[in-house]
């Protein structure tokens, strides 16, 4: 037997499963082999537990305990950035009046903490003065104070009121002798991230070189719209493979910034210099050579692109409102036992034999592709979710459980949307492998026209929404793209070439596909009774009489319209569409 | 089956059918009850009690307990704090678990004690905490953000797809029905929402629309298909492209709810209050409302929004005027 087209399509679509499959199956015994990844999908806080890391405040001293207000800001933002990071269904709320307790499944590295605790606080100061910080190298300092002549306090408050934050009437005598005693290895100690914003600072570089007293905040850090990190490019656009933080200004900040950079622009010295402070400590001081109006500076400094990203998502979602340090971390077991999880999976083994049953009773032997369908569904989900648990960090909860046990039904129904339509054909009298390859025409479009919806309503909630929705919304795009892979490349070209065995193709009783339960009527040589016409006469009780009194014209157009039924949906009376 | 078999061929062919489009009042009218059940009676009982992951509060549990009745409970802290509103629930088979609204710490220890000298345990295994809302507001911010826009562009995908803006609205409508009913049923059977609840009814967000778009396709191709000589109006060309779609409504709604019923019955019955409970419950009533929705409300609102267009008009008044014609002579 000579192999026709619709075979040939259909082995080519089982092949391109095959590599799908294959490839799926390779990257994960690729990264099992070398990454330490695992077969099994990782889980998530619910069913398997992980770490508890609780957070307190840092405040300066003296200021008042953080409100609970802020506590919800502070909450809202380390959930965005741990988002930001991967989907792990975190979960962080408050406790106590005081604590933020951050529940991450699995054991979270240093880099995953630092993102979390560090406040991010960015502010923009101008320089005032500024030395060369003595390294612990040149032993001790040189000018040590005389202990007498800090006996007689100086003067703190300065002598005449300064007339902006570049005014060196900042510098009191008090923080003169401040600053000569300050040292680099106290930064942290100091309270620097904590300082008050209308005040001078003294602090140094993040490399402890260069000392320095800054007036006070220019420009806050709340004021930034937007931050993405990229490689700095030299005046011809080419990269220099240095990593830089993108920011960009809402319109206060781009209006002060402005304002600053033409004042620090006639200024010359070091208090041409403006310092970007990032938790107490200067990231980058730069120079100030042209009035930046367009609110879109860029700070470079010793990143990373992991340094870089990590700064730009701390920018972005601004800056926690306090600072934290954590309190205690504690792996903390599940919150629900392994018999949640059993009784889930068991619960979806009663559904998925339910489907089945229901399957083989409403489609006979026809049901068989449908559960090897979800057969070859499930292995693909399998090896999706494991794949995204490794690269993404994906973790699989009870309630995303529910939700893959739950997309069987809506997987099930692109077979029966396409089932049905291929009855349909029958019905109006086709032989099968046509009636195959016209009800898929039909199917297919009612098939990718409802799975792009559900696939809208997964990408935007993943763009848009934060914790739990985030995962959730992954697991519905995830199961609508399997559904159109396994429809198109697996039960299509199946049915394809089992419509070519005489079982189905001659309409066993028993193949679900039987011409003469479909209402199709035998009239001889490959003619059936053309069915749509009766239908329509059938319809209204008045019809029967119509059809008698039918005009030649009219019965034309009712064997066209039938025509036009069971050939394409391409009508070309698009009147109504 | 050979008897469905037979009723998918009839439905088919038109042999039966069920006049749905004709009756929209009867359908208009108990969505209109339905619907207003749904925002009235959770209005009169109080509103949603949404669970503790929304609200944040305390949380006592006593672990290995054999006395595991709700009301003692709940008796034994109303004593300490009249106001605490407590809800106890079952864990597992050996532990009660108390939420309530925040108390102060001197509340927290009462209670921890009485609870203990109630259930005749130490006091090590009852174990109180204080917990803040894990669900917070932001989330809840961000997926009602999420939802508009997603409503917004599945409106207008449908519009392009469809190339009509009725479809689209209706659509729209009959996914508002589903959530407001399935939202509404929480509300008046008093059941706690979870996040697992709001991942439920995100999840019948999807399926509402897929549905709809599946009997939408079908009515499309078949008024689409109709010729200006057709015999049929055009709300009985509506009609018949449901009836053809019946038996796949019925099979595909019965194929969702299978698995979902599953996980409701098992979560419900055998584990008791919990995220498969919360979130299979959304689902079940969603799916049917979403089903219902379709058939009964989609369907026949389309037919009615393109009554008055003048094409149609003047199509199935010429249809009638055949009719009329041909009873008469």
């Amino acid at each position: 037997m000579a192999r026709s087209t619709p075979v040939k399509k259909a082995l080519r679509s089982l092949t391109w499963l095959l590599v799908i499959v294959a490839g799926l199956t390779a990257i994960n015994g690729g990264a099992v082999l070398w990454n330490h990844a695992s077969w099994a999908p990782k889980l998530a806080l619910d069913l398997e537990g992980g770490t508890q890391i609780i957070l307190s405040p840092v405040v300066a001293n003296g200021a008042s305990a953080p409100s609970s207000q802020q506590l919800e800001q502070a909450v809202a933002i380390i959930r965005q950035r741990i988002d930001a990071s991967g989907v792990s269904e975190a979960e962080i709320n408050t406790q106590g009046s005081q604590n933020v307790v951050v529940s991450i499944p699995g054991i979270p590295d240093q880099a995953t903490i630092d993102r979390i605790e560090s406040s991010a606080k960015l502010e923009f100061r101008p320089v005032l003065v500024s030395e060369q910080a003595p390294t612990s190298a040149v032993g001790t300092p040189s000018a040590t104070p005389t202990p007498g002549a800090s006996d007689t306090p100086l003067p703190s408050t300065p002598s005449t009121s300064p007339t902006n934050a570049s005014d060196l009437a900042w510098v009191t005598p008090a923080l003169q002798k401040q600053f000569n005693d300050f040292s680099c290895d106290k930064v942290d100690a100091a309270g620097t991230n904590v300082a008050d914003p209308k005040k001078p600072l003294i602090t140094c570089d993040d490399t402890s070189t260069y000392k320095y007293i800054l007036g006070p905040v220019e420009v806050a850090g709340e004021t930034i719209s937007d931050a993405t990190n990229g490689q700095v490019t030299n005046s011809q656009g080419a990269s220099t493979g240095k990593w830089a933080v993108n920011i960009v200004f809402n319109a206060k900040g781009t209006k002060q910034f402005a304002e600053v950079t033409t004042r620090l622009d006639a200024l010359t010295g070091v208090r041409n210099q403006f310092a970007i402070v990032l938790d107490g400590r200067i990231i980058s001081a730069p120079t100030t050579n042209a009035v930046i109006t367009d609110g879109k500076p860029q700070i470079t400094g010793s990143f990373t692109q992991a340094s870089s990203k990590t700064l730009a998502d701390q920018l972005k979602f601004g800056a926690l409102p306090i600072g934290f340090k954590v309190e205690s971390k504690d792996i903390i077991s599940a919150t629900l036992g392994s018999s949640q999880l059993q009784s889930g999976l068991l619960a979806g083994l009663i559904g998925l034999i339910l489907v089945v049953l229901y399957s083989l009773l409403q489609y006979r032997t026809l049901g068989l592709l449908t559960v090897a369908s979800l057969v070859v569904a499930a292995v693909i989900t399998y090896l999706v979710v494991v794949l995204l648990s490794w690269r993404e960090g994906y973790r699989l909860s009870l309630a995303g459980v529910a939700g893959l046990i739950v997309a069987i039904g809506i997987t099930a129904d692109s077979f029966i949307v396409y089932f049905e339509r291929i009855r349909d054909e029958l019905r109006d009298g086709r032989p099968l492998e046509s009636a195959v390859e016209a009800g898929w025409k039909r199917a297919i479009r009612t098939i990718v026209a409802s799975d792009t919806v559900n696939f809208l309503a997964a990408a935007i909630l993943f763009i848009v929404a934060v914790g739990n929705v985030k995962g959730f919304a992954l697991t519905l795009g995830l199961t609508t793209i399997v559904d159109l892979v396994v429809v198109a490349l697996f039960t299509h070209p199946m049915l394809q070439i089992i419509a070519r065995r005489p079982f189905f193709a001659e309409g066993h009783r028993f193949s679900g596909l039987d011409p003469k339960a479909l209402g199709a009527i035998y009239r001889g040589r490959a003619t059936f009774r053309d069915p749509v016409n009766v239908s329509a006469s059938k319809k209204a009780s008045v019809s029967r009489e119509v059809q008698k009194r039918q005009t030649i014209a009219e019965r034309k157009a009712a064997e066209l319209e039938s025509q036009g039924a069971s050939t394409s949906s391409k009508s070309p009376k698009g009147k109504d569409s | 089956m050979a008897s469905f078999a037979q009723f998918g061929n009839d439905l088919y062919t038109g042999k039966r059918s069920y006049n749905i489009v004709g009756r929209r009042k009867i359908w208009y009218g108990i969505a209109a009850v339905m619907i207003l059940a749904a925002i009235v009676i959770p209005i009169l009982r109080g509103g949603f009690i949404f669970g503790i992951e929304f609200r944040g509060g305390s949380q006592f549990q006593v672990s290995h307990t054999t006395d595991l009745s709700q009301p003692f409970a709940s008796d034994t802290v109303t004593k300490v704090a009249p106001a605490s509103n407590p809800r106890v629930s079952i864990v597992g088979g050996d532990s009660v678990r108390i939420q309530t609204d925040q108390l102060s710490d001197t509340e927290s220890v009462k209670i921890q004690q009485a609870l203990a000298s109630a259930y005749n345990v130490p006091v090590k295994n009852v174990t109180a905490s204080f917990i803040g809302a894990t669900w917070g507001q932001d989330i809840t911010r961000q997926a009602l953000t999420g939802l508009v826009i997603f409503v917004a562009l599945a409106a207008i995908v449908m519009a392009l797809y469809f190339r009509t803006w009725k479809m689209s609205l209706v659509a729209i409508v009959a996914l508002l029905h589903d959530l407001i009913i399935t939202a509404g049923f929480y509300g008046i059977f008093g059941i706690e929402v979870t996040p697992a609840a709001v991942i439920g009814f995100l999840t019948i967000l999807g399926y509402s629309l897929y549905d709809t778009v599946v009997v939408f396709d079908k009515i499309r191709e078949t008024t689409s298909e109709d010729g200006a000589e057709s015999r049929r109006t055009f709300g009985e060309s509506v009609n018949l492209a449901v009836n053809q779609t019946l038996v796949r409504s019925i099979n595909t709604s019965i194929v969702a709810i299978l698995p979902v019923g599953a996980i409701l019955f098992i979560g419900a019955f055998a584990l008791g209050a919990g995220t498969l409970r919360d979130i299979s419950l959304a689902l079940f009533v969603g799916i049917i409302a979403g089903t219902y929705s379709t058939i009964f409300i989609a369907a026949p609102l389309y037919a009615h929004l393109r009554s008055g267009e003048e094409a149609i008009k003047k199509r199935d008044k010429r249809t009638n005027a055949v009719r009329q014609a041909s009873v008469t002579s």
